[in-house]
C-alpha cells in the first residue's frame, strides 16, 4: 500500500505542476483570440477554433456563452458573460455589471454554430470529469473535422476510462475519414469498421458519395459492422429470450410441482405468486426502521414467501383439495374460485393500486455482455435465480427422502401406503412445496413486474401451457419449454410486435399440443398409456 | 346428471322452467303499470333481466358441450364474444353517415385511425342477413377448427379446459389490437338502428327482449331435443366413459365435435342478442374471467340438467347484481365461495338439491 | 360360416424399454374358439389392445381378412366386427341397461343418425332377447351404475352381444361369477363360437376346460404353447411358468 501510495502522490503533484505552467503559457494566446468572438462571422469562426485548440479551460464559459447567445459586447469591445442576472468579464472572469442598454448580444450563424460544437468538445476533451469528456468526444464525432486529429490523438494517449477511450476512438476515426491525407482516411475506415456502432456505419455510407477512390473499403467496412451488429442483435435477442424464459420458468416452476408431479390442478397458482410479491413487500415494509437489515430485505424475503405461500398451500390442499382427489374439472373450479378470494382479500387488504418495492443496490444499473449487449442487473439476477431453484427442485426430488416418497406416492399410491408412506402427509407436503415455490417466483417476480393484486392473472395461462408443453411431469421438459417459449416469443417480436408475437406463441403452444399431446418430453411408460 | 331420473322430477323441472319464462313473458307489460303498482317491474329490472336472458342461453350451450359432452370449456365466452362482435359489425355499418366524423361509410375508428376504404372482412355485414349466418358461422367454425385438432388429439379433461382457456385469451390479446380493424380497445358503440328500428326507443327493448326470450326457449328445446335422442345417450356415454365409446364403434371425435359446434353457435347466438341491448362490445368480453363465471352458473344450477342451467345463470346474476350495488367489495367473496361451495357440498346444483328434497 | 381371419405375426410392444409383447404371433380361423391363458404380465391383455386398436404395436403384422388393423382407431375396427369384453366392466352409469345395450346394438353410428335414430321393432326385439339371455330383464329400465359387479359383468357381455360382431374378444368373464353363472357363460359361449369367432382369456383353468377348445399359453409376451387343455398342461415348459423354477 505505502509505496504505491507514494507513487501516486508523485503524480499528483506533477500533474499539479504541469497545470500551474500551461495558463501562464497560453494566457497571451486565450487573450489575442477573445476579442475575435466579438467581430463579424468569419472573424468568429476563426477565434472560435483558436480558442478550442488552445486547451485552455477559461476559454470554455465564453465559447458557451457564445452559443447560448449569452455573450454580450460593450461598446468599447469589452465581452461580458451573462449569467442570470450577474455578467462577468469574459477574459478576466471578474464581475462587471453594465447597464441593458449599453450592451449587444453577440449573434452567430450556423457555420460559427458548427465551429463552437468543434471547439467545446476540444475543451471539454481536457475536463477532468469523464462524463464530459465522454460527450465532448460525441460532439466531436458528429462535427467531423479532420484539423481535430491530433487533438484527439492527444486525447486517446491520456486517457484511461475504456468507455470514454472507446467514444474518442470512434471520434478520431471518423475525423480521420474527412482527412485530405489518404492514409489517414484508410485508417479512419478501418477503425470504423472495427466497431459495431449503428453510428459509424451511417458515417461511412454517407462518406461513400465524396470518396469513389477508397469505396471497396467503405464497403468491406460497412460490411463488417452490419455483421457485428447483427451478432449483437442476436445476442441481444438471445438475452430477451433468456430473461423471459426465466420468468416463465420461475412462474412454472410451481405448477410443474403440483400439477406436473402431483397431477393436482391448482387455478390459484397464479395468486400464490401474488402472495410471494406481497411477502417481498412486506418484509421490505418490516426492515425499513432496522438498517442494518434493510440492504437484506430481498434475500430474507424469499424464505419467507415460501413459508407463507407452503403454509396456505397446505391448509388448502388439507382443507379442501383432498377431497376432489380424481376429480380434476371439480379441483379446477374449486381452486379458481379459492384464487379468487385470495386476490380480493388482498385486494381489500392492501388496496388495488401497485405496490413498490425497492431493488437493492447490487440489483440496480445496467451490465454490459459480450457483444455490447447492456443487459439490466435485476434481469440478470433472476435469470441467475430461476436456474438455482430449478436446481435446488431437481435435488429436493431426486435426492432427498421427501423427494422419494412424493414420487413413490404420485407412482403407485396403494404400494407406497402399503409400505408405511403416509400418503396424506405427503400429498399435503408435496402440494406445500409447489406453493412454496410459486412464492419463491413471487419474490422475484416483484422486481420486475408490477406488484398489485391481479399480478397473479398473467401468469397461470403461460405457466400451464409451460408445463404441457415441456411434458406434464417433466422437470427438464419445463426448464426446456420455458427458455425455448421465451426465446421463440422475443424473436418474434421484431416484425411482429410483443402482442402478436404472445398470440402466435398461444396459438403455436396449441397446435403442438395437438400434435403431441404429452410435450416435449412425455412421460414413458405403461402408466401413462393408461 | 342424472338421465333416468324418475319422470315426477322431471315433470317438475319441466314446470319451473314454464312458470320462470311465463314470468319473464309478462315482464314489459307489467312495466307498463303504474309505478306505485305492486306488480310493476322497473326499466332497470326489463333491461337487466333481458341481459340474463343471453346469459342463460350461453349457459344452456355450455351445459351441452360440458353436462351433456363431458366438454369443460372455459372459452365459451369467446363464442359469445364473437357472435357479439358480428352482430356489432353489422350495427356498425349500419350507423352509415350518421357517426361523428360523417363518412359515408367507415365507421368512427376506422376514420379516426386512418383507414381510406372498408377492410374485405367488413364487407357483407350490412345485410342483416348476411350477419345472423356470421353471428353463428363464425363462432361454430373457430369450435369446429379447434374441436377438430383438440378431439381428434384426444386431448381430454383439464387439458382441454386450459387449451379452451388460452383460446379466449389469445383473442382477447389480438382483439385489443388496433390493427385488426375491429376497433380494438373501445371495440363498438354508438349503435343507431337495428332492422330499421332506432335502439334507443323502448320498442326496441322490448323487441329484443323477446327476441332473446324467444331464443332461450327455442335453444332449451332444441337442447331437450338432442338430449333426448340416442344422439344425447351416446354424449352422455362419452362424458362417462370415451374410450368404451370408441370400442362400440362410435367415432367419438365427430360426435363431440357436433355437440362443440353447436353449443359454440348457441352461444354466438346468445352474443348476438346481448350486444344491441347492451350497447357495447369489447374485447374485455373475451377475458378468461367471464367464460370461467359462466361455468359457475351452470355449476351453481346444476349440470347436465338444462333447466339448471338457466336457474344458475338467473340465480348468480342476480345475486351480482344485487351484491355488486350493496356490497361490492364482497362480491368476488361470494363468487368464489360459490365455486368451493357447489364443487364440495353441491355437485349436482340447485337442480340436485330440489330433487333431494322430491325424493 | 362368416367373418375373417385373425392373423398375427412378430407382434412387439415395447413400453419404455419393457416389452410387453415380443414377437408374438396367432391365428385365429373364422368360427374358432380360442382361450388365452398364462401368469400375471404375460400379455394377455396388451395382445387385446393390440387388436383393437388401443396401443399400437411397434412392431409386426396384425390383420383381419385382409385389412390391416394397426392403420385403424379403436371405431373403425370396432365396426370391422371386432366386439371386445373388457376385464374391469365398464358400463355407462348414467344409462339404464336398456339404453346401453341400445348404444352397442349394430346400427349407423355418425351423429346424424344417432339424432334422427328411431328405435325400431327388429331392435326392440333383439334388445329384449340379449337382456333376458344376461338374465337383467326385470332390471332393463334401471340405471347401470347401481348394477352389482357380476351384473356389470353380464351388461359388458351383452352389450358386446348386441354389437354382432365377427370376432368377440372376452378378457376373464367369469371372474366374480358364481359356479352356476361360470357355467351358463360357458354355455353361452360355447353357443356363440361357430357362428363368431372367440377369443377368451381367462385364468381358471377349469372354466377353460369346460369350454374344450384349443388353449394358447402366452409367457412374458411370447407364444410359449398352443394346443388342446390336455396338451399344454403337459406341456414341460407350461408346468415350469406356473409352478416357478
Amino acid at each position: 500500500m505505502r509505496p504505491a501510495r507514494s507513487v501516486m502522490k508523485r503524480i499528483i503533484v506533477l500533474v499539479l505542476l504541469l497545470l500551474a505552467a500551461m495558463p501562464a503559457r497560453a494566457q497571451d494566446a486565450f487573450l489575442t483570440a477573445l476579442p475575435g468572438l466579438g467581430g463579424g462571422f468569419g472573424a468568429q469562426v476563426e477565434a472560435v477554433e483558436r480558442l478550442g485548440a488552445l486547451g485552455d479551460p477559461r476559454a470554455l464559459p465564453a465559447l458557451r456563452a457564445l452559443s447560448e447567445g449569452r455573450l454580450l459586447r460593450l461598446a468599447d469591445g469589452t465581452l461580458l458573460i451573462r449569467d442570470g442576472a450577474t455578467q462577468v468579464n469574459a477574459a478576466t472572469g471578474a464581475p462587471q455589471q453594465a447597464a441593458e442598454a449599453d450592451t449587444q448580444r453577440i449573434n452567430i450563424n450556423n457555420r460559427v454554430r458548427g465551429a463552437l460544437r468543434g471547439a467545446l468538445g476540444q475543451l471539454q476533451i481536457i475536463s477532468p470529469d469523464p462524463d464530459e469528456r465522454f460527450a465532448a468526444a460525441e460532439a466531436i464525432f458528429r462535427s467531423r473535422n479532420a484539423a481535430n486529429v491530433p487533438l484527439l490523438e492527444a486525447a486517446l494517449a491520456r486517457e484511461s476510462v475504456p468507455r470514454v477511450r472507446e467514444r474518442i476512438a470512434l471520434a478520431l476515426a471518423a475525423s480521420r475519414l474527412v482527412a485530405s491525407d489518404p492514409a489517414a482516411k484508410l485508417a479512419g475506415i478501418t477503425a470504423l469498421g472495427a466497431t459495431a456502432s449503428p453510428e459509424a456505419r451511417s458515417i461511412l455510407l454517407e462518406a461513400r458519395a465524396a470518396n469513389a477512390d477508397v469505396l471497396p473499403q467503405i464497403e468491406a467496412a460497412v460490411a463488417d459492422i452490419d455483421r457485428r451488429l447483427a451478432i449483437r442483435r442476436v445476442a441481444e435477442t438471445a438475452f430477451q429470450g433468456l430473461s423471459l424464459g426465466s420468468v416463465l420458468l420461475l412462474a412454472a416452476l410451481g405448477l410443474a410441482v403440483t400439477f406436473g408431479v402431483m397431477g393436482v390442478i391448482n387455478m390459484a397458482h397464479g395468486e400464490f405468486v401474488m402472495l410471494g410479491a406481497y411477502t417481498t413487500v412486506i418484509v421490505q415494509d418490516l426492515a425499513r426502521d432496522i438498517p442494518w437489515l434493510q440492504p437484506w430485505s430481498l434475500p430474507l424475503a424469499v424464505p419467507m414467501a415460501f413459508l407463507v405461500t407452503a403454509a396456505i398451500g397446505a391448509a388448502m390442499e388439507r382443507g379442501l383439495i383432498r377431497h376432489l382427489y380424481g376429480r380434476p374439472l371439480e379441483t379446477l373450479l374449486l381452486t379458481f374460485g379459492v384464487g379468487m378470494m385470495i386476490q380480493q382479500a388482498v385486494r381489500l387488504a392492501f388496496g388495488a393500486q401497485n405496490r413498490e418495492v425497492i431493488s437493492p443496490p447490487w440489483m440496480q444499473g445496467t451490465l454490459m455482455l459480450p457483444f455490447d449487449v447492456p443487459v439490466t442487473a435485476n434481469r440478470l439476477w433472476i435469470l441467475c435465480f430461476s436456474l438455482v431453484i430449478f436446481a435446488l427442485i431437481l435435488a429436493a426430488i431426486r435426492m432427498t427422502r421427501f423427494g422419494l416418497e412424493m414420487r413413490a406416492v404420485t407412482q403407485r399410491r396403494a404400494i407406497a401406503a402399503a409400505m408405511g408412506i403416509r400418503t396424506g402427509r405427503v400429498d399435503a407436503l408435496t402440494f406445500a412445496f409447489g406453493s412454496g415455490i410459486a412464492g419463491i417466483a413471487g419474490v422475484a417476480l416483484s422486481q420486475i413486474d408490477n406488484v398489485s393484486p391481479n399480478l397473479g392473472t398473467g401468469y397461470i395461462i403461460d405457466s400451464f401451457l409451460v408445463v404441457v408443453f415441456g411434458g406434464v411431469g417433466s422437470l427438464a421438459g419445463t426448464l426446456i419449454a420455458a427458455f425455448g417459449l421465451g426465446v421463440i416469443n422475443k424473436m418474434l417480436e421484431p416484425w411482429a410486435g410483443a402482442v402478436l408475437a404472445k398470440v402466435f406463441v398461444l396459438v403455436a403452444v396449441m397446435v403442438f399440443i395437438q400434435r403431441r399431446p404429452r410435450g416435449l418430453f412425455p412421460q414413458k411408460g405403461r402408466a401413462a398409456e393408461a | 346428471m342424472d338421465t333416468a331420473q324418475p319422470s315426477r322430477a322431471r315433470l317438475g323441472l319441466r314446470a319451473v322452467m314454464i312458470t320462470a319464462v311465463a314470468i319473464l313473458a309478462i315482464f314489459p307489460l307489467l312495466n307498463q303499470l303504474p309505478a306505485d303498482n305492486v306488480f310493476h317491474v322497473s326499466d332497470f329490472l326489463v333491461s337487466v333481466s333481458g341481459k340474463w336472458i343471453c346469459y342463460a342461453i350461453l349457459a344452456l350451450s355450455l351445459d351441452l358441450a360440458w353436462g351433456y359432452a363431458g366438454i369443460l370449456s372455459l372459452g365459451h365466452g369467446a363464442f359469445f364474444a364473437l357472435g357479439g362482435y358480428a352482430m356489432g359489425m353489422h350495427l356498425m355499418r349500419l350507423i352509415g353517415p350518421r357517426g361523428s366524423y360523417g363518412h359515408p361509410v367507415l365507421p368512427d375508428f376506422m376514420v379516426f385511425l386512418g383507414y381510406q376504404e372498408l377492410p374485405w372482412y367488413w364487407l357483407g355485414f350490412n345485410h342483416f342477413s348476411f350477419a345472423m349466418l356470421m353471428v353463428v358461422a363464425i363462432p361454430g367454425l373457430l369450435a369446429l377448427v379447434l374441436g377438430w385438432l383438440c378431439f381428434r388429439s384426444r386431448i381430454t379433461g383439464v387439458y382441454l379446459s386450459i387449451i379452451t382457456q388460452a383460446m379466449t385469451y389469445a383473442l382477447m390479446l389480438a382483439f385489443f389490437r388496433n390493427d385488426m380493424g375491429l376497433g380494438g380497445n373501445n371495440g363498438f358503440t354508438d349503435f343507431k338502428e337495428l332492422l330499421g328500428m332506432p335502439l334507443n326507443t323502448g320498442a326496441a327493448r322490448i323487441s329484443l327482449f323477446y327476441a332473446s326470450l324467444i331464443a332461450l326457449v327455442a335453444s332449451y328445446l332444441f337442447c331437450l331435443w338432442i338430449t333426448g335422442t340416442k344422439y344425447g345417450r351416446v354424449l352422455t356415454a362419452i362424458r362417462d366413459a370415451e374410450s368404451r365409446v370408441r370400442f362400440l364403434g362410435y367415432n367419438t371425435t365427430s360426435h363431440k365435435l357436433f355437440a362443440f359446434v353447436a353449443s359454440a353457435m348457441m352461444a354466438g347466438i346468445a352474443g348476438a342478442l346481448y350486444v344491441p341491448q347492451v350497447g357495447i362490445i369489447n374485447p374485455g368480453e373475451f377475458s378468461p374471467g367471464n367464460s370461467i363465471e359462466a361455468v359457475i352458473w351452470v355449476a351453481v344450477g346444476g349440470r347436465g340438467t338444462l333447466v339448471g342451467a338457466v336457474i344458475g345463470a338467473f340465480s348468480v346474476n342476480g345475486l351480482k347484481t344485487w351484491l355488486t350495488s350493496a356490497a361490492p367489495d364482497l362480491w368476488l367473496f361470494v363468487l368464489g365461495g360459490l365455486f368451493v361451495a357447489v364443487t364440495l357440498f353441491l355437485p349436482k346444483g340447485l337442480v340436485g338439491l330440489l330433487q333431494g328434497r322430491a325424493k | 360360416m362368416r367373418g375373417r381371419r385373425l392373423y398375427l405375426d412378430g407382434v412387439s410392444v415395447v413400453f419404455d424399454g419393457f416389452r410387453a409383447l415380443n414377437n408374438l404371433a396367432l391365428v385365429v380361423e373364422p368360427g374358432e374358439m380360442r382361450a388365452v391363458i398364462g401368469p400375471n404380465g404375460a400379455g394377455k391383455t396388451t395382445m387385446m389392445d393390440v387388436i383393437t386398436g388401443k396401443t399400437r404395436p411397434t412392431a409386426g403384422i396384425v390383420t383381419f381378412g385382409d385389412l390391416d388393423l394397426t392403420r385403424m382407431d379403436e371405431a373403425a375396427i370396432a365396426n370391422l366386427g371386432i366386439g371386445r369384453k373388457f376385464q374391469k366392466p365398464t358400463v355407462f352409469d348414467a344409462l339404464t341397461v336398456f339404453e346401453n345395450l341400445e348404444l352397442a346394438l349394430k346400427a349407423p353410428r355418425g351423429p346424424i343418425a344417432c339424432l334422427r335414430w328411431v328405435l325400431a321393432g327388429g331392435g326392440r326385439t333383439r334388445i329384449e332377447e340379449v337382456t333376458t339371455e344376461i338374465g337383467l330383464t326385470d332390471r332393463a329400465h334401471d340405471r347401470a351404475g347401481i348394477l352389482s359387479h357380476g351384473q356389470k359383468q353380464w351388461l359388458e357381455i351383452g352389450m358386446m352381444l348386441m354389437q354382432d360382431p365377427d370376432l368377440m374378444l372376452v378378457d376373464e368373464p367369469v371372474a366374480g361369477m358364481t359356479d352356476a353363472e361360470t357355467e351358463h357363460t360357458a354355455k353361452l359361449l360355447a353357443r356363440i363360437a361357430g357362428k363368431h369367432s372367440v377369443v377368451v382369456v381367462e385364468h381358471d383353468l377349469d372354466f377353460v376346460r369346460a369350454l374344450g377348445c384349443k388353449v394358447t399359453v402366452l409367457h412374458e409376451g411370447t407364444l410359449l404353447s398352443e394346443g388342446s387343455i390336455d396338451h399344454v398342461q403337459n406341456d414341460p415348459r407350461v408346468v415350469e411358468v406356473y409352478l416357478g423354477r
